[in-house]
């Protein structure tokens, strides 16, 4: 931990760093732990100490019609726009990583732009665009809005893996016969499934956790879970928000453990 | 025999190569159109489901057609002479009778209420008044003003002027606490409608201050992370990634609860005796910064880090050789070197932290929110789309100007998402 170059007052600094480092670690982590157990309790109010341990907000949850919906809701247009976005977003970046496509910089830019202007911009201009075509509180509209939101990301993974593949085995491929739907399957996906995967994962996280674009798009049958926590949040904080935030904070890190051991798998296939 | 050699060699030779050379621009137009059919499917997804909603969007802070559709007598009137004699008082009562055959009166007193509040009663009032109207009104201008006298003010007068183009930079001025006046120059919009300035320049700073508070805090955290052996660096590493990937809304209900009256915090306090009753610490300014904090430090850490590992350690120890003390040293060789990675993560904190919603409008107050809880609230709940979609323009242009400013700056390579270190 130490470097034993350091004078005695570059230890202290050095010390001190890592004390720094440390709380700012635990102002990370912590608040997210705190409310783990707080799901558990048995009181109706969401503060420590807890009288009892209690499943009695699970119960609760999975006894409301309103939030077994909203789970339903979001898992619908997650997983719908995360399929639209993955094959999407994959074509394109192989488009764009190809020697012979034009401008490939700006599209990459335009292509990407969804990820960096404010949600609320995306969300009210989707609102008065689905209007008009009978989209809004509709499944088809929230899966549209969230795959503009979620096809970024598979093309920045995608292109990132593809940076490493080497574009003449598609050639080598061809001359050997192989038609190129087939030299796809199976010289180019395997080698980019992992950045497929991952982009994947993002575009179906960022829909599960999507809040804004679910306020002004979906209607009283789309609404999300993260939406009704959002209500939950502003008009009645009792404990089985913390229970939803739990249960989250599970299936997300569920979708990355998934994603990373694919991707650890099919680099371990592919090491020489 | 030897004038058809000399003919045809040459021939040939051209049909050789122009066949080479339409072969190959043959095969690079597939090429090209091969790439193309691969994108062409997210780009039109894009184009139809994102470039056109945002113009959409855009082009209503510009476009306000109610009051020349609906009201077309009075606006040629005004068009032509430009004065509220007589004659305009004639058109605007046929205006107002037609207008109440198809109703449409209401959507132009809106616009008109957008302007200067008091239109809606005084146009409902008007189309009440025109359906028992004798049929030989000696002067419509006396019948409007004993009706209401706010149809003969100046104040009004210049609302009905401005709501008349099609095309209208009122929203946009609105936006920055300006109007038109009388003579087409700009004023300051009156007291109670002049908060917008004020709205913007919140919006920055509250920015600002978050980008601030994260380079303080991240900076000695990616130091510590790029310093650290592999086991601790991967420790360090776990605890951002486990913040950053949970959550928006999760990591916001935990400050809600965490901070609350009766939250642990407030408890840890009050045990500790640091404290008699409970402090308020959410639902305020306080609680934006410690949310938006938590939410958006990730972002700063992990740019800094990945330009902190590339850093050779030997320049510190050539400046220290040299005689500088460690505090110099770490401040002129070592800080200037980490620029790019604090630039870059500084701006993406502020580019992101300039548009956040959700955020501040579950932990702050009412007077702790920022642009876009307006561009939503008159999208919402008052509707006057036109000053939505202008508060937006204004948002859209400062974002893209810094969003252009960090591409610019992560030109460096190791910067890039899914560049070599990341």
């Amino acid at each position: 931990m130490f470097d034993h170059s350091l004078s005695g007052r570059e230890r202290v600094f050095v010390a001190a760093a890592w004390v720094f480092s440390g709380l700012v670690i635990v102002f990370l982590v912590l608040p997210i732990v705190a409310i783990i157990p707080l799901s558990f309790t048995s009181d109706s109010l969401l503060s420590y100490p807890m009288p009892d341990w209690s499943l009695r907000w699970y119960r609760e949850l999975m006894d409301s019609p309103a939030w077994t919906r909203a789970l339903k809701n979001s898992l619908i247009v997650a997983v719908g726009s995360t399929c639209l976005a993955t094959v999407l977003g994959t074509l394109a970046a192989i488009g764009l990583n190809r020697r012979s496509c034009p401008w490939p910089i700006l599209i990459t830019a335009f292509l990407t732009t969804p990820m960096i202007v404010p949600v609320i911009i995306t969300a009210i201009s989707s609102y008065f665009f689905y209007s008009r075509l009978g989209l809004t509180n509709s499944f088809a509209g929230m899966i549209l809005a969230h795959t503009i939101l979620g096809a970024p990301f598979v093309v920045i993974t995608v292109t990132a893996t593809l940076k490493g593949f080497d574009q003449n085995q598609i050639k080598a491929a061809s001359s050997l016969g192989a038609r190129p739907i087939y030299a796809f399957r199976t010289v180019t996906l395997p080698q980019i499934l992992p950045g497929v995967v991952s982009g994947a994962v993002f575009a179906f996280v960022t829909s599960f956790d999507e809040v804004i674009v679910a306020l002004f798009v979906a209607g009283s049958q789309q609404i999300t879970l993260p939406r009704q926590m959002f209500s939950g949040v502003r008009d009645n904080l009792d404990p089985t928000i913390a229970a939803v935030a739990t249960l989250m904070v599970l299936v997300t890190f569920g979708a990355l453990g998934i994603a990373g051991l694919a991707v650890a798998r099919r680099r371990r296939k592919f090491k020489p | 025999m030897q004038s058809s050699t000399y003919s045809t060699e040459p021939e040939l030779r051209s049909g050789n190569i122009s066949g080479l050379r339409r072969d190959f621009a043959a095969a690079e137009r597939r090429q090209k159109t091969g790439s193309l059919l691969l994108l062409l499917p997210l780009l039109l997804f894009t184009i139809v489901f994102f470039a056109t909603p945002i113009t959409g969007l855009l082009f209503r802070a510009v476009h306000s057609p109610e009051y020349a559709s609906f009201f077309p007598n009075s606006t040629e009137h005004l068009q032509s002479s430009g004065s509220f004699n007589e004659r305009f008082y004639e058109t605007l009562f046929l205006d107002i009778r037609s207008s109440d055959e198809a109703r449409t009166s209401g959507r132009v007193a809106r616009r008109l209420n957008q302007d200067q509040s008091g239109f809606i009663t005084m146009v409902k009032r008007a189309v009440r008044a025109s359906r028992s109207a004798p049929e030989d009104i000696t002067s419509y201008q006396s019948w409007f003003l004993d009706l209401d006298d706010r149809w003969g003010e100046p104040d009004y007068q210049n609302a009905i002027r401005r709501a008349v183009p099609k095309f209208t930079d009122f929203y946009l001025l609105a936006t920055l606490d300006m109007k038109r006046g009388e003579t087409g120059g700009f004023e300051k919009s009156p007291e109670n409608q002049a908060i917008f300035v004020n709205v913007i320049l919140r919006t920055l700073w509250i920015s600002f201050s978050v980008t601030m508070i994260c380079v303080l805090l991240g900076y000695p955290v990616a130091w510590t992370m790029a310093n650290a052996s592999k086991k601790w660096r991967n420790i360090l590493l776990l605890g951002v990634l486990f913040s950053f990937w949970t959550s928006l809304l999760v990591r916001t209900a935990a400050w809600v609860i965490v901070l609350q009256k009766e939250g642990p915090v407030n408890n840890a306090l009050q045990t500790l005796g640091l404290i008699d009753a409970p402090l308020q610490l959410v639902f305020n300014r306080f609680g934006v910064y410690v949310a938006l904090t938590h939410i958006l430090l990730p972002f700063l850490i992990f740019p800094l880090y990945s330009v902190m590992v590339g850093i050779p350690k030997d320049l510190m120890r050539a400046a220290k050789s040299l005689g500088a003390r460690p505090v110099r040293a770490f401040f002129s060789i070592y800080v200037p070197q980490t620029f790019p990675g604090l630039s870059a993560g500084a701006i993406l904190v502020f580019v992101l932290s300039i548009g956040y919603y959700i955020t501040p409008a579950l932990v702050g107050g009412p007077k702790d929110q920022m642009l876009s809880y307006f561009i939503a609230f008159y999208t919402n709940n008052t509707i006057n789309w036109g000053l939505a979609a202008a508060l937006a323009l204004n948002l859209l242009v400062v974002t893209l100007v810094l969003y252009s400013l960090y591409q610019y700056i992560i030109r460096d390579k190791r910067l890039r998402l899914g560049g070599d270190d990341v």
